[in-house]
């Protein structure tokens, strides 16, 4: 009877074992590959993110193309933005379950989706030549090329109403003392000097973000050394500024009442009609100014994000996320992904684009011209790109940006923390994720 | 083999010459082992086996390509986080603060639905409605009406010449403004615990104590409460478990916000695993779960041993 038993038990194991190894082998893998609906045509799916204006784009893009390719359908996916996304196309690449094509950030977070092991490289295609070298760097792994451009540059500073600039006399601020005499100005005048929207916690962080082209002004090699765990944004005064401008806009009053309950919208409302003089903001917020208040998109022009030197007074570069291909497409699916990657990178695209929506920047694609048209603001950028006075925002440079930021500058920007303990939480909080990506000396 | 215990299995009742300890043995189940197997299987795979990856990955550096093991460093990482010891702050004052409304106002609303009142059967339903309702919606309802300067809350407290606080963006105020919704919506799940509780309360005793000529105050505190006692253990467990965990709603509402002042354990571990921080994160569930055990399973045995002594 023992022995029975202990049979009983060993074949109880070996079940579950077969189970549980029967229920793990069933991957996704398998998911998605009978599609080949009409015989002779490829169909492709392309991943990308859900927001609305983004899929009109895309969805004029797949037209355009599919125009020109006509042995090729593309279906489109979409994904959600934010971390949430970064989680969804991290999960797909790792479970080999991966659209034929997808669109995702570039810089950083394109670096942390590991594109040497999961993206196939297209350093050798012909449309790489035609990139701007500054989107070159931020798509780029190893010695690889890996991404083209979705979209325009943007440029990270300060929206401002035009009107109410002229009203006053005022003149566009190339320093901060210069900026905080308008903003006194612009309150005796009883305009709102500052909108801030806190109702959504990303757009708390321009003040720092955007500031960086100064930082790199001052030191040129803090991004290097911030990466390498050398240079602090705490010990590093020009990088401390960041905060401290967050703190003193809002100890000085400057801002408007319903700051922390406000929406991007409402900011960019205020900032078109009016009601507030200046919106920090990158210029991407310029094609959504056009659905909130497309009577005064020109009223409203852009500015840098004023330093303490007037001469080096520049701006602070976005690149557009880019489009890639992971290893998991192959044979017609990855020759007709491919096209499509050439496709998104051709002047014939951007056309494509600058008729769906207004654009928010300059394309970083050279053969490609902005359209006569284009919003005030971005024309005020495309000033500051055309003389050179640009900077990669630090996302770009550096992989390494604390997941807290908003919070944190949140807390600054309505006062519950200091401008220094702000900037000390936050190289606490970039600890965290220079050390998951392994980076060295941390 | 199989045949060989069915029939010692069926010859059981009989068979008096077997040792003791083999008949004890053999009469706690009358079944044969591999019954178990396929709950076995399914219980291996779903649960025992995540739980130990779930383990080992809060050993790791985990990015969901690689990973690294850095023993206990992710508990020592999640220690430091500046955000968890404000958030487990948070998390205990949510639970009590809901624990809490939820046991006083649930009791009082079933002692008004267990009494003679017009409407009684609809009062119920309504009073049960907000928990049935999906915590995303009701998150986003009391959202807009909390707004400081547009919401109708503050629009009402306008009207009566109160300026109401910014409910959600005042740091001041956001967690409770949250506590209050949580308590709002899951407060009939309470009630109707309570009036269970306080029916099963046999009559004679309300009766008998009406003869002695106690009022209904008196009825209250001497019978109600007392007898009542296994439904408040009941609902003070499970509103205490719902708040220590509680993430839904001060998601949907807040998102720990403004800066970290709403933060509770559960939106620290969200916001660590949103930021990519899988083995970090995972660490911080392996520690929610030691905490919830640790403050519930004693609280449960207490409140069980009290209940046999009584």
């Amino acid at each position: 009877m023992r022995l029975g038993t202990s049979r009983s038990g060993v074949l109880a194991a070996a079940v579950l074992t077969a189970g549980s190894i029967a229920l793990s082998a069933c991957s996704a893998g398998s998911l998605g590959s009978s599609e080949q609906s009409t015989p002779g045509k490829t169909q492709i799916t392309f991943l990308t993110n859900n927001d609305p204006n983004n899929v009109k784009t895309a969805n004029a893009m797949i037209k355009a193309f599919q125009t020109d390719n006509a042995d090729i359908t593309v279906k489109l996916d979409t994904r959600p933005g934010g971390g949430e996304g970064d989680n969804l196309v991290k999960t797909r690449l790792s479970t080999g379950d991966m659209a034929d094509v997808f669109e995702y950030n570039s810089g950083s977070l394109f670096q942390a989706i590991s594109p040497e092991k999961n993206l196939t490289p297209v350093s050798d295609a012909a449309w790489a030549g035609d990139l701007d070298d500054t989107f070159k760097k931020v798509v780029t792994a190893g010695d690889n090329l890996y991404g083209a451009p979705w979209g325009p540059a943007t440029g990270g500073g300060v929206l401002y109403n035009t009107k109410v600039y002229t009203k006053l006399g005022l003149k566009v601020p190339t320093t901060w003392d210069e900026f905080m005499a308008n903003n006194a100005k612009i309150k005796a005048a009883g305009v709102t000097p500052v909108a801030q929207t806190f109702g959504d916690t990303w757009t708390s962080q321009i003040f720092v973000l955007a500031d960086y082209h100064n930082v790199d002004e001052a030191d040129p090699s803090f991004a290097e050394n911030y990466t390498a765990n050398k240079a602090k944004y705490a010990t590093t005064p020009a990088a401390k500024a960041g905060f401290q401008h967050l703190e003193d806009v809002h100890k000085a009053g400057y801002l408007n009442k319903e700051f922390a309950a406000a929406k991007f919208e409402d900011g960019l409302r205020a900032v078109a009609t009016g009601t507030a003089a200046h919106y920090p903001m990158i210029t991407f917020a310029v094609p959504a100014m056009y659905g909130v208040t497309p009577k005064n998109v020109n009223d409203v022009g852009f500015f840098a994000l004023p330093g303490t030197d007037a001469a080096k007074a520049g701006v602070t570069i976005w690149e557009p996320s880019g489009i890639y291909i992971p290893k998991t497409t192959t044979d017609a699916k990855l020759e007709a992904a491919k096209k499509f990657q050439a496709f998104v990178a051709s002047p014939k695209a951007c056309e494509v684009q600058a008729k769906v929506a207004p654009i928010g920047g300059p394309f970083p694609i050279k053969s490609c011209t902005l359209p006569a048209n284009v919003a005030t603001a971005v024309k005020d950028l495309t000033g500051y790109v055309e003389k050179g006075a640009i900077t990669l925002a630090l996302e770009f440079l550096s992989p390494i940006k604390g997941p807290a930021l908003e919070q944190i500058t949140v807390e600054v920007g309505s006062g519950i923390r200091s401008a220094d303990a702000g900037a000390k939480l936050y190289d606490k909080d970039v600890e965290k994720q220079a050390q998951q990506l392994g980076l060295e000396g941390w | 083999m199989a045949n060989t215990v069915q029939t010692k299995a069926a010859v059981r009742p009989v068979d008096t010459q077997q040792p003791r300890a083999t008949v004890a043995r053999r009469q706690k189940s009358p079944y044969p082992f591999w019954f178990m197997i396929p709950a076995g299987v399914i219980y291996t795979v779903l649960f025992l086996v995540p739980a130990a990856v779930a383990f080992y990955f809060s050993l790791t550096r985990w990015t969901l390509f690689d990973q690294e093991f850095i023993g206990l460093d992710n508990y020592v990482q999640f220690f430091q986080e500046p955000a968890l010891v404000s958030g487990l702050t948070h998390t205990l004052i949510f639970a009590v603060v809901t624990c809490g409304l939820k046991v006083v106002i649930g009791m009082a609303l079933a002692v008004l639905l267990t009494s003679q009142i017009i409407g009684r059967a609809f009062l119920r339903s309504v009073a049960f409605f907000p928990v049935l309702v999906s915590t995303i919606g009701v998150g986003i309802a009391f959202t807009v009406l909390m707004n400081p300067t547009r919401g109708a809350i503050n629009g009402a407290l306008g009207v009566v010449g109160v300026q109401g606080p910014g409910w959600l963006t005042d740091p001041q105020w956001a967690l409770l403004s949250v506590a209050f919704v949580d308590v709002w919506r899951g407060v009939g799940l309470a009630t109707v615990i309570y009036m269970a509780g306080i029916l099963s309360i046999p009559q004679e005793y309300f009766e008998a104590a009406k003869v002695d000529g106690a009022g209904s105050g008196q009825s209250f505190w001497h019978i109600v409460l007392p007898l009542a006692k296994p439904a408040t253990v009941t609902v003070l467990i499970l509103s205490l478990i719902g708040g220590l965990r509680s993430f839904d709603l001060i998601w949907a509402m807040t998102k720990g916000g403004p800066g970290f002042t709403s933060d509770v354990i559960a939106s620290v571990i969200y916001k660590q695993y949103q930021a990519g921080f899988y083995g970090l994160s995972t660490a911080g569930n392996v520690i929610l779960f030691l905490l919830v055990t640790g403050i519930v399973v004693p609280l449960f045995w207490w409140f069980n041993r009290k209940g046999v002594e009584a």
